[in-house]
């Protein structure tokens, strides 16, 4: 442990709170029915800024659900990697849904989505070297100290890279956990995602990361283009079920990390509750099958990586 | 500018640009996949709008107002990181925005919609009860100096058109035979108000309108209701406290010390 890491204020909620279980995003159109069936799930998961509201139905729901079922709280806003200083007044609100809500788990974003007074509602991608290393790094520890909470930093999707990245996005990471002591959240459709369109090895990927520091895995469906020059390009929508490949790689790094909480990412094109309720589902079976396999065979953490960007 | 300022300005640019210093791997147009996220930014903001304004949508078609929102966020993008109040400038853009004059309500259907969003996500506050109105009710004395404290969620729209008939008729499951029944260029006043979980709209007189936006002021009762009267002499001040106790919508009744005694 370095002298950052042991700066992290000891927090309320430590982020490994949450079960190793999966879980989904709270939908609006789903509060009732989940009140009314209480379904076996894991956890809730909720966009914090969508509950920067006052009152109404919103808060209404939520601190009910709450009371029956563990909570993720995960940030779109603060513009983690943004050249401009972070949003002190959106801080204090994130502080206020976390005093409130006291989730087991507080993720954000590698990206950033504001610049000036401009918010661009979107998770855009960084150059990775020193000069923004020391920025997100500096930003991550004004979250959790403000917080006072360790937060989990999410691996991005993105489109284009940086001429003037001197850093691999994997080495970038493990540098900003290295300092500041945060998290990992492994979003194992990003991980695909990124590397198909980058061209690279989504296991050598997972493989690069510092596996004790992942506290929650994300999947989610993504939508195909191609680039200019005819090749795969994947978006990262948030509107489809989960492909195959994701799942496959789900698998592999189930095999190198162990069972950790998995949630169901879905925006677009929201199905009905059951549907995001199998998913989870799912994704309970493959921890199970993976704490199977790992007793059965200890080698089986040498599997082979079956999935191809 | 900074690499951010230049990204961002390309994001929201109209024409199709791509910042410097982006590549491929394999040496392709990084423009290409640039594009990917002026269309996510600019996607996502428009079904931001889509969701707070579907009766405006339905009003001018899908593709009009698609295009119109593109227009007004690359003039007025998101300045907050929480979209849920996202385009409440939107009215006073279609009001300058030539191509939808001809649709004279527009805007006001626009404010209307954004009232409700409003009252979705307004503070909670407990209505007094019925039983707890009825004493200062029948304290005759004093209840004309009372000031009355209204629910956080409620607005009143005043329009020269037909905002509420128009915004109601589409709700309903046969809109164009409900629209042939609205007369669009008839003044009418909008309550919102959330009553419970849900936000309510309904056409109020024009009397009742100006007693609850003069308490809404901070107006005593006795004044609300005489200004009420001068406004329109056909004003039930029994049917309008009935309305807003129904509603849950009287959340404070203070009456002065002096008028106690």
């Amino acid at each position: 442990m370095n002298a950052h890491a042991s700066s992290v204020p000891k927090t309320v909620g430590a982020t490994c709170g949450l079960p190793a279980r999966g879980g989904v995003g709270l939908k609006p159109e789903h509060f009732r029915e989940v009140l009314s069936t209480k379904p076996d799930i894991g956890f809730f998961e909720i966009h914090a800024e969508n509950y920067m509201v006052d009152g109404g139905p919103f808060h209404h729901y939520l601190g009910r659900i709450r009371e029956r079922y563990p909570l993720s709280i995960h940030g779109v806003g603060l513009s983690i990697g943004g050249e401009s200083p972070l949003d002190a007044d959106h801080l204090d609100q994130l502080a206020r849904l976390l005093d409130r809500y006291q989730p087991e788990s507080f993720s954000e974003h590698l990206a950033w989505a504001s610049h000036g007074e401009v918010f661009l509602n979107d998770l855009l991608p960084l150059p990775y070297h020193a000069a923004t290393l020391a920025r997100v790094c500096d930003h991550v520890d004004q979250v959790q100290n403000r917080l006072r909470h360790r937060m989990l930093l999410e691996n991005p999707a993105t489109y284009v890279e940086f001429a003037a990245s001197t850093m691999a996005e994997t080495e970038f990471i493990a540098e900003v956990v290295l300092r500041t002591g945060c998290g990992l959240l492994l979003d194992v459709n990003n991980v695909y995602v990124a590397c198909v369109n980058h061209h690279r090895n989504p296991c050598a990927y997972i493989d690069s990361l510092p596996p004790d520091a992942v506290g929650q895995i994300h999947l989610a469906g993504f939508a195909r283009d191609v680039d200019a020059a005819g090749d795969s390009l994947l978006i990262d929508s948030h509107g489809a079920p989960v492909a195959q490949a994701v799942w496959d790689l789900y698998r592999y790094a189930l095999d190198r990390l162990g069972p950790l909480p998995t949630l169901i990412e879905r925006d677009n094109d929201i199905p009905s509750f059951p549907v995001l309720l199998a998913e989870a589902h799912q994704a309970e079976r493959l921890m199970r099958d993976a704490v199977a396999n790992a007793a059965a065979t200890p080698a089986a953490a040498n599997s082979s990586c079956g999935v191809g960007a | 500018m900074s690499d951010q300022q230049v990204f961002a300005g390309a994001l929201l640019a109209a024409e199709p640009s791509c910042p410097p210093g982006l590549t491929a791997w394999n040496g392709s147009d990084p423009g290409r996949r640039f594009a990917i996220y002026r269309n996510n930014v600019v996607v996502s903001l428009i079904d931001a709008l889509a969701d707070t304004y579907p009766v405006t949508q339905e009003l001018v078609g899908e593709e009009f107002f698609r295009a119109m929102a593109r227009l007004f966020i690359q003039a007025n993008p998101p300045r907050s990181r929480m979209l849920a109040f996202y385009g409440d400038r939107l009215a006073d853009f279609i009001e300058g925005f030539p191509p939808a004059a001809a649709v004279s309500y527009l805007a006001d259907v626009a404010r209307l919609e954004m009232l409700r969003v409003s009252a979705y996500h307004a503070a909670d506050a407990v209505p007094l009860t019925p039983a707890e109105i009825a004493p200062l009710l029948e304290d005759e004395a004093a209840l004309p100096t009372a000031r009355i404290g209204l629910h956080p969620s409620l607005k009143v729209l005043f329009s020269r058109h037909a905002v509420v008939s128009l915004w109601a008729a589409h709700q309903t499951t046969d809109v164009t035979r409900a629209l042939a029944a609205v007369d669009s260029d008839v003044a009418e006043v909008a309550l919102v108000l959330r009553v419970g979980l849900d936000v309510e709209i309904s056409r109020i007189a024009a009397g009742a309108a100006v007693f609850i936006t003069g308490l809404e002021q901070g107006i005593a009762f006795g004044r609300a209701a005489e200004q009420a009267l001068a406004a329109d002499d056909a004003f039930d001040l029994a049917a309008t406290l009935g309305l807003l106790i129904r509603g849950g919508a009287i959340t404070t009744m203070i009456i002065p010390r002096s008028a106690t005694s």
